[in-house]
């Protein structure tokens, strides 16, 4: 009944294809933010170049904007093609925030795009300037929308299971929004943008300024990249830490993976800089222990305990052991029908918080109230994400965080000081520090979603339960499609992107 | 609590007609780029008509796509269970349009970014089949929602699609989506005959008139066809009650022969709307003929409301009818989301949809006027 290879390929390919869209999302944030600047710097001072500026900048903003869509397109209709059964079971809270950003969002900045394209003749230099404007608060409140789905996934808030509908139902939009996951993840994820169109902006300056070619247009935006990044980076880093807190209260077992802390230790917990994690023995090799650090961070005490993995795997043990509890009072539900008994409802309802445990043992046995206590065993041990790649990515992810500080801390240093021009060192520097701001974005997702398994919704669905009935050959046929048609494009995209900046500003071709 | 200042039953209902809404935003506004698109092999002959082509939509097309991303979310948020039944069983079908729309927006931004001619006749056929490939399918898979979809749901409501891909392409699906087809190229040729000069614009208006009668008789077949019982319908066999929470294995149906003009022997009312369907379309070749574009995509744009609106009040209250289990089948009254969430929808609706509107015609007024050869040539913005 469980088909694996679907579950595999599915996963794979909504992971592949998130992946491949989060590589255009950040820039278009980040640059629309970067172009409503300077544009702005243009209206108060009159001075032509930063309209060049803006035109240039959003030449290059079209070209991956166009990405940014065309990947878009596909993501919201994966939910339908490849995730039917979660999208029927959660829908109901899930797809509003999805519309909202459809029919508040989107258009925004869909309609004003074009304007900020093709309205440079037809409009005021303040309504050109509001049109800018427009879209890159567009493009953020985008983020905000889908941010807010993503969040309800991490941290399930303001819904109830219904059984006779046999799905999650809304009960509170206010909590849904400002789920506080979704507003620490929100400023976190834009300042990250702002952090690789600063990048993108200060890299392709500084090629220039190596070149000594486009000096006006390169001098300028590489300080503007150099504030506007500074600032960006350090927020991100902050909310990085809002995010990690918010985690705690929420998601531990996510915690306790990507630090790979297998045991609970006398608070405050010690953060681990460097280790082998081993998943055969429980343990880390080469550990090397920043102590008291961890605790700190994410429970802001000094005396609250974090637990470790081994003992959230036992805690998963008794929800799964309720949730087997809550599985059979529904089935029982479901035959009554329009007449419930009450005894067996009010069992129900005082065990329903674990159903979504008691599903884990879907891929053990189909019946889940006649599992082992072997299976309910295995089933709290899938509760651990694969703390391998968790543990590497977190790692790697802040660490590029803090080197984009001191990054931009130099050049906003060195923009000061005007001495930005003549350090072909800081410049080559710059020019290398491009791919960085995409590697920590992916990574960050990575930490996130791949850290949220083996749930869908956190405690709720298991996201092997989420599939569609499809057979492996249409998953595999749609992932091979994916796979040519996305990498055509990226080789498009990077030609035009290269041919672009080549040229500069200025020279078209007609 | 607020939400049930309104009934479930009227909420479910409204939601019907704003879906049906959706669709039809979407007709009229990506149906007038996906119809150019569709046109434009088909009406130039150099690379500069070419350009004035695209540009005649470039500034505006992305808005027009948010419809159709938009009505992808509204069913998703309004009907979980279509939104999972539907896009799951037509899985291949769904990934076809799905790649086509990729094509558009780098079809658009990098045409004309390279002037080497093989670079963009490769992009002129990738614009074509961006129109043509969703509107086709589209149809196709209109069409089958007609005949019934092999889908059923076990107890945990999981749904089960048990025919191929093949199965789309009987003869009824394949002719509502030649219908799409004409009815998009119909609605793409007034704008185009609007935003351009002659030559362009003469042959815009040519081809909006064959497809304007190709609509005409195409609607009368598809009349025929369902008069004829060769599409047998579906109808409930006893009233459920619309109150209930959504549940859709709580029902009987049945197939019969003529069910899809149930609607119309009842209540007579909504004759008009293929009565708009057939005044648009004939209004439509009738204004390109004395070369009013302007009239011609208004009366085009009724046309397509029309034809919309005479499928869905057919199949109503059906939404997806299963062929396979008929008590499968999805129907107003069982497959909307919670009381709550419909209503909170709504209000999201009703504050977001005028202001987009509104700033949607602004837009449109800053670009009006016509694309011609010498704005292609000197305008460094356009593509």
């Amino acid at each position: 009944m469980i088909n694996l290879d679907v579950i595999q390929l599915s996963r794979l390919q909504f992971g592949l294809t998130a992946l491949y869209h989060f590589l255009f999302v950040p820039l278009t944030i980040g640059l629309a933010v970067l172009l409503a600047i300077m544009e702005s710097v243009y209206v108060m001072t009159n001075r032509e170049i930063w309209r060049q500026m803006t035109q240039f900048w959003g030449l290059l903003f079209g070209i991956n904007f166009a990405m940014g869509v065309a990947t878009g397109i596909t993501m919201e209709f994966q939910f339908g093609t490849n995730w039917a059964y979660y999208s029927h079971y959660v829908g109901d809270i899930f797809g509003a925030p999805l519309a909202i950003e459809g029919l508040m969002a989107f258009f925004l900045e869909a309609t004003f795009v074009g304007l900020f394209f093709f309205g440079w003749d037809r409009l005021s230099k303040t309504a050109h300037l509001a049109t800018t404007w427009l879209v890159a608060i567009g493009s953020n409140l985008s983020a905000f929308w889908i941010l807010v789905a993503n969040a309800w996934m991490q941290n399930p808030v303001g819904s109830q299971f219904n059984y006779q509908t046999m799905r999650m139902e809304l009960t509170s939009f206010y909590d849904v929004i400002f789920n506080p996951v979704a507003q620490s993840k929100f400023v976190h994820t834009v300042s990250a943008c702002y952090v690789t169109g600063a990048v993108f902006v200060m890299a392709v300056s500084a090629y220039y300024l190596l070149r000594n070619r486009h000096h006006d247009l390169a001098k300028r935006s590489i300080t503007v990249a150099a504030s506007f990044g500074l600032a960006s980076a350090l927020s991100v880093v902050v909310l990085g830490d809002e995010s990690g807190y918010t985690i705690t209260q929420n998601q531990k077992m996510k915690l306790a993976a990507i630090e790979a802390m297998w045991e609970t230790d006398p608070p405050p917990a010690g953060f681990v800089v460097f280790g082998i994690p081993d998943l055969a023995t429980h343990q880390n090799k080469y550990e090397l222990k920043i102590p008291w650090a961890l605790g700190f961070i994410a429970t802001r005490t000094i005396d609250t305990p974090l637990p470790g993995i081994k003992d959230l795997v036992a805690l998963a043990e008794s929800r799964i052991q309720r949730g087997m509890v809550a599985y059979r009072a529904l089935s029982h539900l479901r035959q009554m029908k329009d007449h419930p008994d009450p005894q067996t409802l009010a069992l129900f309802e005082q065990y329903q918080n674990d159903l979504g445990y008691g599903l884990l043992l879907k891929r053990y046995t189909p019946s889940v109230i006649d599992a082992t206590l072997d299976q309910i065993r295995q089933a709290a041990w899938d509760t651990v994400p694969n703390i391998t790649p968790l543990f590497w990515s977190f790692r790697v992810m802040v660490g590029i965080g803090f080197t984009l500080i001191a990054l931009f801390t130099t050049a906003f240093y060195l923009a000061a000081r005007r001495r930005i021009l003549q350090n072909r060192w800081f410049l080559k520097l710059s020019f290398l520090a491009l791919p960085l701001p995409w590697i920590a974005a992916e990574l960050g997702w990575i930490v996130s979603e791949h850290g949220r398994q083996p749930w869908a919704i956190e405690g709720i669905l298991p996201t092997y339960l989420g599939v569609s009935s499809v057979t492996t050959a249409q998953v595999w046929l749609s992932l091979m499609g994916f796979v040519v048609f996305y990498t055509l494009l990226a080789i498009v995209d990077v030609f035009l992107m290269i041919k672009y900046i080549k040229l500069g500003p200025i020279q078209r071709i007609a | 609590m607020i939400h049930q200042l309104i009934d479930y039953e009227t909420l479910s209902l409204i939601w019907w007609a704003l879906i049906g809404v959706l669709l039809m935003g979407f007709a009229i506004m990506d149906g007038f780029d996906m119809g150019l698109a569709i046109l434009l092999p088909f009406t130039t002959k150099t690379d500069i008509e070419r350009r004035i082509v695209i540009n005649c939509i470039a500034p505006v097309w992305e808005s027009n796509q948010v419809w159709f991303i938009l009505g992808g979310g509204a069913i998703f948020a309004a009907w979980p269970l279509v939104y999972a039944a539907a896009f799951s069983g037509f899985y291949s079908a769904m990934f076809c349009i799905l790649f086509a729309l990729i094509l558009r927006p780098v079809g658009f931004k990098y045409r004309s970014k390279v002037p080497h001619a093989t670079w963009r006749s490769i992009w002129d056929v990738a614009l074509f089949l961006g129109g043509f490939i969703p509107t086709f399918v589209f149809g196709i898979a209109f069409g089958n929602i007609f005949h019934g979809i092999p889908f059923h749901f076990d107890d945990s409501l999981q749904s089960f699609y048990t025919g191929n891909f093949w199965d789309l392409f009987t003869p009824f699906p394949l002719f509502c989506g030649l219908l799409s087809v004409c009815l998009f190229t119909m609605q793409g040729s007034t704008y185009l005959a609007l935003k351009t000069e002659d030559p362009v614009a003469a042959r815009a208006r040519i081809a909006g008139i064959q497809a304007a009668l190709l609509v005409i008789i195409f609607f009368t077949i598809g009349w025929i066809w369902l008069k004829n019982g060769w599409v047998p319908g579906y109808q409930l066999v006893e009233r459920i009650n619309p109150h209930a929470s959504s549940n859709p294995l709580a029902k009987t149906v049945e197939s019969a022969v003529d069910a899809w003009l149930h609607n119309y022997e009842r209540y007579h009312w909504i004759w008009l709307a293929p009565l708009l369907g057939y005044g648009g379309a004939t209004l439509t070749a009738y204004f390109l003929l004395l070369k009013h574009p302007g009239k011609a995509f208004i009366t085009s744009s009724f046309a397509q409301i029309g034809v919309i609106a005479t499928a869905g009040l057919s199949l109503f209250p059906f939404i997806l009818p299963s062929s396979s289990h008929p008590n499968s089948s999805l129907i107003v009254w069982d497959s909307s989301s919670s009381h709550m969430t419909l209503f909170l929808m709504l209000v999201a609706v009703i504050i977001f949809l005028p202001p987009t509107l509104l700033y949607t015609a602004w837009v449109f007024r800053v670009m009006r006027g016509k694309v011609t050869a010498q704005d292609v040539q000197t305008n460094k913005q356009m593509y």
